[in-house]
């Protein structure tokens, strides 16, 4: 392999792993920037309110698709709201409340759909870019030590 | 070998993705719905024009019937408003409306009759959701929204966009006279 060639493959190892980088960390870490939390009021108690903010993140605004319930200021985000609010008040489950709105809206609702056989996909990918392009940049940085000085 | 026949799958791989995703014909945000199959939410909300009788879907077991979910606030609505006439002068089946308060007042229902009288009504019953609890149930998220349910009370298809006549007769029709109708 020439040094041009493999300089082609190291800069393309970059970008796939890059890019793998990126959505693995931001698909764990993302939050997001506005939000329209406060449209009925906080709840009295501060646990149900962290979890209600929480579950909020977590649920798509369905008229403005990449925005999260929290932060969509769309009428029926304020109506999930209020639907999220009194399903904590009585008592329910975090996973009673997301199976109440995947029943009704798809699991395309969750931002995060958990692990199972048909999403296997989605959460894997990020991580097998990153170990594919991580193998390449590996194979070609060993195969450049071993190399001899052009000039 | 494989330095050529790598980028090639490669590329082969994109054209297919984008073939699919950049399909014009594909409606990005129409959604399946996970109703198809299960039985219709039901639901007993007040008659826009009579708010003294109760609409109630489960009356409606044993009989095709189409449910549409619309509001005065919604433009698309009253695009289709005409199909929905001429749907309706056919008697076929029933068309069930939900009229959609998005703003929980109560000024929607009196738009509705209003709109209902002006442009005529195509609807056997009429519902008012002004909580739009209704329409959750029914995972609606885009009015207008056109629903098949059969005689067992089942969702059996759904429609999101304006209806037209192509549709009623491509998408619903088919699907009524599979079901056998009405009782």
């Amino acid at each position: 392999m020439s040094r041009r060639s493999q300089a082609r493959w190291l800069a393309l190892a970059l970008v796939v792993s890059g890019v793998g980088a990126v959505s693995a960390v931001g698909g764990v870490f993302a939050e997001p920037v506005a939000t329209a939390l406060d449209a009925h009021g906080q709840l009295a108690d501060p646990a149900l309110q962290a979890r209600f903010e929480r579950i909020a993140k977590e649920l798509r605004c369905l008229v403005c698709q990449n925005e999260s319930i929290a932060d969509s200021n769309a009428d029926l985000a304020r109506d999930l709201r209020r639907q999220v609010r009194e399903m904590l008040v009585a008592g329910k489950s975090d996973d009673a409340i997301f199976a109440f709105m995947t029943d009704r809206y798809g699991e395309f609702v969750r931002f995060a759909p958990p692990l199972t056989p048909k999403t296997a996909l989605i959460w894997g990918a990020p991580f097998a870019m990153l170990l594919l392009g991580g193998t390449i940049v590996y194979r070609v940085a060993r195969q450049r030590s071993r190399m001899p000085l052009d000039e | 070998m494989w330095k050529f026949l790598l980028p090639f799958a490669a590329f082969v791989a994109l054209v297919v993705l984008f073939a699919f995703g950049l399909n014009p014909k594909r409606d990005i945000h129409a959604l399946p719905s996970p109703l198809i199959g299960k039985p219709a939410p039901e639901f007993a909300l007040s008659d826009v024009i009579d708010p003294s009788s109760v609409v109630n879907n489960s009356t409606l077991k044993g009989q095709v019937y189409v449910l549409n979910v619309w509001g005065t606030w919604c433009a698309e609505c009253r695009v289709e408003h005409e199909t929905l006439l001429a749907i309706a002068q056919q008697h076929v089946v029933p068309i069930i409306g939900i009229d959609w308060s998005i703003d929980h007042g109560p000024g929607e229902r009196d738009k509705a009759k209003l709109w209902l009288e002006r442009l005529g009504n195509p609807y056997s019953q009429v519902a008012f959701d002004r909580e739009g609890r209704t329409v959750i149930d029914w995972g609606v998220y885009a009015a207008p929204e056109t629903f098949l349910v059969d005689r067992d009370g089942k969702v059996i298809f759904k429609f999101i966009s304006p209806m037209t006549q192509e549709v009623w007769e491509k998408e619903f029709l088919p699907r009524i006279a599979a079901a056998g109708k009405g009782a």
